[in-house]
């Protein structure tokens, strides 16, 4: 593609004069998810001169990409060869590019059926906090050897090292989609889901809107057709998956600060103030609320679950605050990768 | 090079008091039980890979989480360095004892604590075996997808330690792709969770760290696991092929058509005949190579893929494509695999079985390579090939009476995962390196690589008790190795000091 570049020895040079006067670098691709997390300090590394794709042989299962490439150009890509990224990660942003879709890790309403981004990273390229170019996992769908510093990159909000490369799973498009909606009350929405989920329906996603559950079917023909038969429902457009992913749809345009609660997928409805998305089958649930953080964390921490805050600078610990214990080991293992703090330092805990 | 642990280059141990170590043990936790003759501790002193046995100072046995915290305690401030174990199917050595360590056995952790059909989740204790999860599961029409051919005798604890994968991994992932939460104790005792019984957790992916780390980050308590419904039908498809280039191009071919099996396996001649031999499964004995492969999902897809598939293998010159009639035809096309691994050991009075990963594209070349490192070695070589994710499982036939042949196979799978390295593979897909591998790791991660494998273990065990001389070499190890491959004149790591 016209602009690709391997950037890296620029990049390189540029992390190892940070780790020389002990700068903070803020990493960055397009900023479209700079809304994340805690607000970063430090000089600016913009991946995005590091871009093109590395390698790509459809019958592999497997894409090799630079972090700058933009996420749109990877999609198009794999739409050429009728293959996808499963987890479908959003991108909050025309711009975003795939080392952010890494370094947040969020993935899409495919989710709980696919996996999510962690899960098809095969491999990844590092600029360590040593000022290293360093290689871990690979081009292979098993890889045991070390451990997996790869899938550890995934969701660590550039905390860790700049990642430069990843190698990802892909699976060819499902031969037949099929999206439909349904009127019926979340509490009925929630246990049908529930029972749905002990069979083997090709449900691909499922959101309830407060008012009508929405599913997409997704297989090969015989068995879209057997799940509709049964199911019912009327036809729904598949845009809307890609309006709840980016966040498009009108619940999301009120001006309540947006809450997300991962939970335990059979979670029965919860109370609280305000109004409720249901997506991954209930695995997640998107609030609009005004009420404090402390009140919506407890109510999510006594089913088993955790909250993020997707309002930019409204409280100070947008990620759900870690047990003692386990920050301990977190701030161990940043000491150990980062002696120098020097990646995106407090982006995503202070402590970090 | 040995692989048992060599202090002068895996680094030096403590010297244990093993009678003050008992006697303290003893003290505080009178009810634990603890081997410490030299004929109790014998059938600890190795684990699946059996060529290799070392035997342990003390072996304990806990019955509860407070014991095993407490000899964990105990261990941390006397510096007595701890190897835990589950049911020791591993085929790497990763539960290798060491003369001045604690075997700490988790196999009294057997009881399926919880399970939830409307979460889809299974809460269970670390020795639980694999395939009782799924037996547990079966009344709601759920099972635990990972299925390792140990998997009526390995424990999950030992799956999520090795990342245990299994003939499904391409469809349904590795144990990393299949679990929610994983406690752990550190090596001083303290408890943590990692992930939680959401689809994700707050803070860095611990969980996914931690799965395939061999033992070497803490001791694993509990596990849940995600269960999926059970396919409705499952259909398997044999098809002969006279070249083993046909076979694997045939397998590229299938993706290609945007289908992705559940398994599909690839065996060789050699392979073929012996499980034919042993289980009768109906294998067309005359096929240079034949794929099995299994459809799984909603009757109406199955059949249509069954179908496609079909007219894939044909195109692709299959000699022979057979659909197993029933289901009792489909078992039995998978016990001849299931089983290649005893078959192959009846050809022989001892195997080595390798577990390399390639880009499916490399195979034949792969393959070829294999074939002429075995004349060379003058040693026979079955292969199993799990095709759909590039996990090959050479099988190395040797004597070990026979003075010179332990060593002879254990060069010849050395090149063996080499060659798996330099097409862009890895030394392990599944079985983990343990022991075994210790050496090809240098092959595979430079120097600057290793060091920061270090640095992840010296977060979670600055001192090294846990499990010490596993996965990750020492750089003097590699030093050490290196002096043996010497490159263009050039030595690897040539500041660093020899032995």
């Amino acid at each position: 593609m016209p602009g690709d570049l391997d950037d890296s020895t620029l990049l390189l040079e540029q992390v190892n004069r940070a780790l020389d006067n002990a700068t903070p670098l803020r990493i960055q691709g397009s900023n479209s998810k700079a809304f994340l997390g805690r607000i970063g300090a430090g000089e600016i590394l913009d991946t995005r001169s590091h871009r093109g794709i590395v390698s790509y042989d459809p019958t592999e299962l497997v894409i090799t990409v630079r972090c700058g490439t933009p996420l749109a150009e990877l999609k198009q890509v794999l739409d050429a060869a009728r293959q996808m990224l499963p987890c479908e990660p959003p991108a909050f942003g025309d711009g975003a590019t795939v080392g952010g879709m890494i370094a947040s890790g969020l993935s899409g309403p495919r989710r709980p059926w696919s996996g999510s981004v962690r899960d098809f990273v095969l491999g990844t390229r590092v600029i360590t906090g040593l000022g290293k170019h360093l290689r871990f996992g690979g081009e292979v769908m098993k890889n045991v050897a070390g451990y997996d510093l790869s899938r550890l990159m995934a969701g660590s909000y550039g905390t860790l090292g700049l990642i430069t490369e990843v190698s990802l799973k892909v699976l060819p498009k499902p031969r037949q989609a099929l999206s439909v909606s349904l009127e019926m009350s979340s509490e009925r929405a929630l246990q049908n889901l529930a029972q749905w989920g002990q069979q083997p329906l090709p449900i691909s996603a499922a959101c309830h809107d407060g008012e009508r559950l929405h599913l997409r079917l997704e297989g090969g023909e015989g068995s879209v057709k057997a799940a509709h038969d049964r199911l019912g429902g009327e036809p729904l457009d598949s845009a809307y998956w890609d309006d709840l992913n980016e966040h498009r749809l009108t619940f999301f345009d009120e001006d309540q600060p947006l809450w997300r609660l991962s939970l335990p997928n059979n979670t029965a409805r919860l109370s609280l103030p305000g109004r409720q998305l249901i997506d991954w089958g209930g695995a997640q649930r998107w609030l609009k609320s005004d009420a404090e953080d402390r009140f919506i964390r407890q109510v999510a921490n006594e089913v088993g679950g955790h909250v993020t805050c997707y309002s930019h600078g409204l409280i100070d610990s947008p990620f759900q605050p870690l047990p003692a214990a386990l920050m301990r080991y977190h701030q161990s293992l940043k000491q150990q990768l980062d002696p120098r703090g020097i990646f995106n330092p407090g982006r995503l805990y202070a402590e970090l | 090079m040995n692989i048992l642990y060599d202090e002068r280059v895996d680094g030096a141990l403590p010297d244990a008091d093993k009678a003050g170590l008992l006697q303290a043990l003893r003290g505080q936790m009178p009810e634990l039980e603890i081997l410490h003759q030299q004929e109790e501790l014998k059938p600890y002193e190795c684990d699946g890979l059996s060529a290799y046995r070392t035997t342990p100072m003390l072996v304990v046995l806990p019955r509860d989480i407070a014991q095993v915290q407490g000899v964990l305690k105990l261990c941390h401030q006397r510096q007595v360095p701890v190897v835990a174990r589950g049911a020791g199917t591993g085929l790497s050595g990763g539960a290798l004892p060491l003369e001045k360590g604690l075997l700490l056995v988790m196999a009294r952790f057997n009881r399926i604590l919880h399970i939830d059909p409307e979460a889809r989740v299974a809460r269970v204790q670390p020795g639980v075996r694999n395939l009782a999860i799924s037996q547990a599961a079966a009344p709601y029409g759920l099972y635990y997808a990972p299925d390792p051919s140990s998997q009526i005798a390995c424990s999950i604890g030992g799956n999520v330690a090795e990342n245990a994968g299994g003939v499904h991994c391409l469809k349904y992932g590795l144990t990393v792709h299949n679990v929610l939460q994983v406690d752990i104790l550190t090596v001083d005792g303290e408890h943590l969770t990692l992930g939680s019984n959401a689809l994700d957790a707050p803070g860095l992916d611990l969980l996914a760290l931690f799965t395939g780390s061999e033992g070497m980050l803490g001791v694993i308590t509990e596990v849940t696991v995600k269960l999926l419904p059970k396919p409705q039908s499952a259909k398997v498809l044999l098809a002969a092929f006279d070249s083993v280039q046909k076979a694997g191009r045939a397998v590229g071919d299938i993706i290609a058509a945007g289908i992705i099996p559940g398994g599909l396996e690839m065996m060789d001649n050699l392979a073929i005949r012996a499980a034919e031999d042993f289980i009768h499964a109906g294998y067309p004995v005359d096929a240079e190579a034949i794929l099995l492969c299994e459809l799984d999902g909603v009757e109406a897809d199955v059949h249509d893929d069954c179908t496609r598939v079909r007219e894939v293998l044909e195109q692709a010159g299959a000699t022979e494509v057979r659909l197993a009639k029933d289901e009792a035809e489909r078992v039995r096309f998978w016990a001849g695999r299931k089983n290649a691994f005893p078959a192959v050991g009846r050809l022989s009075p001892d195997y080595y079985c390798m577990d390399g990963t390639i880009p499916r594209r490399e195979l034949p070349g792969v393959l070829k390579a294999i074939a002429e490192l075995s004349a060379e070695y003058n040693l026979r070589v079955a292969n199993v090939f799990h095709a759909g994710d590039g996990n090959m499982h050479p099988l190395i036939l040797f004597d070990a009476n026979q003075p010179g042949e332990l060593e002879r196979a254990e060069n010849l799978g050395g090149k063996i995962l080499e060659l798996c390295v330099k097409v862009g593979g890895s030394i392990t897909g599944e079985h983990g390196v343990g022991r075994e591998k210790i050496n090809q790791m240098c092959a595979q991660f430079n120097s600057d690589e290793l060091t920061l494998f270090h640095a992840v273990k010296a977060a979670f065990d600055p001192s090294g008790l846990l499990n010490p001389g596993k996965n990750i070499p020492t750089l003097h190890r590699c030093a050490e190795f290196g002096a043996m491959h010497v490159h263009a004149g050039q030595l690897p790591f040539p500041d660093l000091e020899r032995f």
